[in-house]
């Protein structure tokens, strides 16, 4: 088991190499780069526009006149050896102190969506398989449907409204304004947690509803299987059986759908985030793309990326731990 | 009926189960009703759809949904000669539970699915055991450890601890019987325990089923289809079709003086293919050249620490309109010896060599991909699951008619008549055509696999296991529908298969394969009533002989592996 997570773990490193410079590349695919964006805004708020020998002399100064690998190179040893993201152009700033704040908070809102997704999924995908074709399992799935149908940003808008006009709570944001920009405290935890709930319902409920599909599908499956009869031809209690076979066979697909829900979830906080004005990374992600200010865009990908390569292995570790087929191969 | 002094231990009357359809009750099982006593062999013999499996699976109320026992009683006689109705007791509830895996225990037909992949052998029976008395943890691994060293699985001690994936389906069945007889049942249930399983592995697991059986005291159900089984391990024997008892007596009677025309029917395709007369009258000439010939042919999976021989330096002639059959268990490499033919995989070394028409040696192995497809118009392959090698999305006129389009041979009005003769060939209606796999039987869908393996009218084909999967009166009938071909369009046929009776019936010639060699070749009747090999003498000795009177199965030959 432990040679299995250690390979898993080396095998990581490669991609992790292939993705970084993936990464770079796609920042640099947009004609122009953060210069040409920037003059651009000085030439239509000052009438004239700088010289050539400024512009050429900016270029040096960023660093934007060496070639691409020297760039990469530059950016992606930073990173590796001293934890430096590069600055971040348009901040003005260190990106890793812009990432530092927000990448927390964007974990934090996709960890508690995730939680959310498995502990409601679970259960009501449970049930939906076992009593299929009942009344309450049709309206399981009338709501999946309808959670899988609604965009995101229509379901934010009218959580906010509802927050606001019937539960008189102020919506968006992840604090209110007076713990906005304090220390860590037990105070603003509760009040994190006052406003969590919304943007954790926004983006889980797709997700949601996704899961409850595949787990009633899968564990359908289950049911028929030989093996549930041998386990009831023990006397064997009904949960018992449910529990000890089909389920813990259906968690299977659950559990490597932790891989792909990872990323979904993050590129649900952006649009989200937008819309209830969430402190996370989405919004300034966009706005770094739209301005080319490469470091912290490509800083951000390259995280985001890492991360979901993380849930990646988390989850085929937990699938080794349920599946012995997978753990002897 | 045979004399019983002691009582039954289980009683069913007037067993019925409908099964709630959307076109309304469908009855599975249909007013049966029997006895099973303590030590004695019940055999409940019919063809798929008879509903034997549904009557084993009502003894303990555990028929999958939609199914319900609607009449009947199923007395249970406790040890105190108290009786329990069990088809009164709530499927779901905790008094029935008692029953299940302790007083009746069941053993399954498929032992790979019938355990959960997922746990180990140990804690699949340890559950059992927990359920059932009350030991504690470690005592309960103590008796598992016991009972599996009691089915004969070596080193008790590491086996509990393996998964059903480390274990082969002979080894599997052996754990799941020792699962059964955790709680020591009085009354034991096996659903086609062996139909899984190898020749002798089969022979095997019916002896330890029948050592447990003296030791214990047991009452046996057995529910096969299979004849042979029938003579050798039964005391009685009650036939069912569609749903309904049509004759219950005891084995001597059921062999030598059957009564009702069913199971005639039955006992005579079981005769018909242990006779193996069919092929008497076939003259082929001797001096003939061979249509196909294989030489030294090897193939080697894996890598030179890790690997496995699959086949090993086989050679042999087919000769032009003769059966050739190759028999041997699982693992035995007579499929991967079928493929390598066709070089569906690449051989490792030999040489495969092809007469053609104009009666032109083909070298097989050099053949390019073009001319390939040319050898594979000329040899086709049927295949064993009907219901598996049919797309469920096309129409049999598109699975038939598929190979001659493909081909670019024939199209439009010409494609329907050539399909209308093929179906004609195999004995189907010209009307089918238009109607989807689902809607055929078994029989009938290898009627179809093989129309579609004439359709680029072939010279060789190679069937592999292609009776297999159907029923002993269907399966003499798509013999006979072979053989009446083969002598109609002259072809030459590989006959793949591990059922020696089928391949005694259809075949001339014959090669035993164990572990990738060939370990004797033959005729047909030389080989099964003479043959010269320790392994090919187990081999045949191990299949059940179709009379009680000659129990051949319990007093077989041994092979051991290592003495060789």
């Amino acid at each position: 088991m432990l040679r299995y997570i250690i390979r898993r773990i080396l095998y990581m490193i490669p991609t992790m190499i292939g993705i970084s410079f993936l990464t770079f590349m796609i920042i640099q695919l947009p004609p122009g780069d953060f210069l040409t964006t920037m003059l651009a805004y000085i030439a239509d708020s000052t009438q004239g526009g700088i010289t050539e020998a400024l512009e050429q002399k900016m270029r040096v100064q960023y660093g934007l006149d060496k070639p691409l690998i020297v760039q990469y190179w530059k950016w992606i040893s930073g990173i590796v050896f001293r934890g430096d993201f590069g600055p971040s152009f348009g901040w003005g700033v260190p990106v890793s102190q812009l990432i530092g704040d927000t990448m927390g908070l964007t974990l934090m809102v996709s960890l508690c969506s995730l939680i959310f997704v498995w502990g409601v999924s679970l259960p009501i995908g449970i049930y939906s398989a076992v009593n299929r074709y009942s009344a309450t399992d049709h309206l399981f799935t009338l709501i999946g449907f309808l959670g899988l149908a609604i965009p995101n940003f229509l379901l934010a808008l009218a959580l906010m409204v509802f927050g606001y006009s019937v539960l008189g709570v102020r919506v968006g944001g992840l604090f209110s304004p007076e713990f906005m920009h304090v220390d860590w405290s037990w105070d603003k935890f509760v009040d994190l947690l006052g406003h969590i709930w919304i943007p954790v319902i926004v983006i889980g409920t797709s997700g949601t509803a996704a899961l409850i599909r595949i787990m009633r599908a899968n564990l359908a499956d289950e049911l028929e299987k030989p093996y549930v009869v041998t386990a009831r031809a023990k006397g064997l209690p009904e949960w018992k059986i449910l529990f000890k076979y089909p389920v813990r066979i259906a968690m299977n697909p659950f559990v490597s759908t932790i891989g792909w829900i990872l990323p979904s979830l993050i590129s649900g906080v952006t649009i989200t985030a937008i819309v209830l004005n969430l402190p996370t990374s989405g919004p300034i992600l966009i706005q770094a793309l739209i301005a080319q200010d490469m470091y912290l865009a490509g800083s951000f990908i390259f995280l985001l990326s890492i991360l979901t390569l993380f849930g990646m292995l988390i989850s085929d570790i937990l699938l080794a731990l349920l599946d012995p087929r997978i753990r002897f191969n | 009926m045979s004399d019983q002094q002691t009582n039954p231990v289980i009683s069913i009357k007037n067993l019925s189960v409908d099964f709630a359809l959307r076109r309304g009750p469908f009855r599975a099982v249909s007013d049966v009703s029997f006895d099973l006593y303590p030590g004695k062999t019940l055999c409940l013999v019919g063809e798929s759809g008879s509903g034997k499996t549904v009557t084993g699976r009502a003894l303990m109320q555990i028929i999958s949904k939609p199914g319900v026992i609607v009449e009947g009683s199923i007395s249970l006689v406790k040890p105190d000669g108290a009786t329990v109705d069990i088809a009164q007791l709530d499927p779901r509830g905790k008094e029935i539970r008692e029953f299940r895996g302790g007083d009746i225990a069941m053993i399954f037909q498929e032992p790979m699915s019938s355990m959960s992949p997922v746990h180990t052998i140990g804690s699949q029976i340890i559950e059992a055991i927990l359920q059932h008395s009350k030991m504690s943890k470690a005592e309960a691994r103590t008796r598992t450890i016991e009972l599996l060293a009691s089915v004969d699985i070596s080193e008790p001690e590491l086996a509990i601890d393996r998964y059903p994936f480390e274990y082969s389906g002979g080894m599997l069945q052996r754990a799941m019987i020792a699962m059964a007889l955790s709680a020591e049942p009085r009354i034991l249930i096996a659903d086609e325990p062996t139909t899984a399983l190898d020749v002798t592995t089969q022979a095997e697991i019916l002896d330890l089923v029948k050592r447990l059986q003296v030791e214990h005291g047991m009452a046996v159900l057995l529910i096969t289809h299979d004849m042979g089984i029938v003579a050798e391990v039964a005391d009685e024997v009650v036939v069912m079709r569609h749903g309904k008892i049509v004759e219950h007596r005891s084995v001597d009677d059921m062999f030598h003086d059957p009564q009702h025309a069913y199971t005639k029917q039955l006992l005579a395709s079981t005769m018909k293919l242990e006779a193996g007369a069919a092929n008497a009258a076939k003259a082929v000439d001797d001096k003939a050249k061979p249509i196909l010939s294989v030489r030294n042919l090897s193939k080697f999976y894996g890598t030179e620490k890790n690997g496995v021989q699959a086949v090993d330096d086989v050679s042999f002639d087919l000769l032009p309109g003769k059966t050739l059959g190759i028999v041997g268990e699982s693992g035995s490499g007579k499929t991967t010896l079928g493929r390598l033919i066709l070089r569906i995989v690449e051989p490792t070394t030999g040489a495969v060599s092809y007469r053609d028409r104009d009666g032109q040696d083909v070298d097989v192995i050099g053949l390019n991909k073009k001319r390939l497809r040319d050898f594979h118009a000329d040899v086709r392959l049927i295949f064993q699951d009907p219901y598996a090698s049919l797309n469920p999305r096309m129409t049999v006129r598109e699975i038939i008619g598929d190979p001659l389009l493909v081909n670019g041979r024939l199209r439009g009005e010409a494609l329907k008549d050539k399909v209308t003769e093929l179906l004609d060939l195999v004995g189907l209606e010209p009307e089918v055509m238009e109607r989807y796999p689902h809607a055929f039987s078994g029989g009938q869908r290898q009627r179809i696999g093989i129309a579609r393996a004439l359709s680029l009218e072939p010279r060789v084909i190679i069937a592999d296991e292609a009776t297999s999967a159907l029923d002993v009166s269907i399966r003499s009938q798509i013999l006979d529908l072979l053989l009446d071909l083969q002598k109609r369009l002259n072809l030459s046929f590989v006959f793949i298969s591990h059922d020696i009776s089928v391949v005694r019936y259809f075949c001339d010639d014959v090669l035993v394969m164990h572990y990738g060699k060939l370990v004797e070749s033959g005729t047909a009747e030389q080989i099964c009533t003479d043959p010269q090999q320790a392994y090919t003498k187990s081999l045949i000795s191990a299949v059940p002989n179709p009379d009680p009177r000659n129990k051949r199965m319990m007093h077989r030959t041994r092979f051991d592996v290592t003495a060789n």
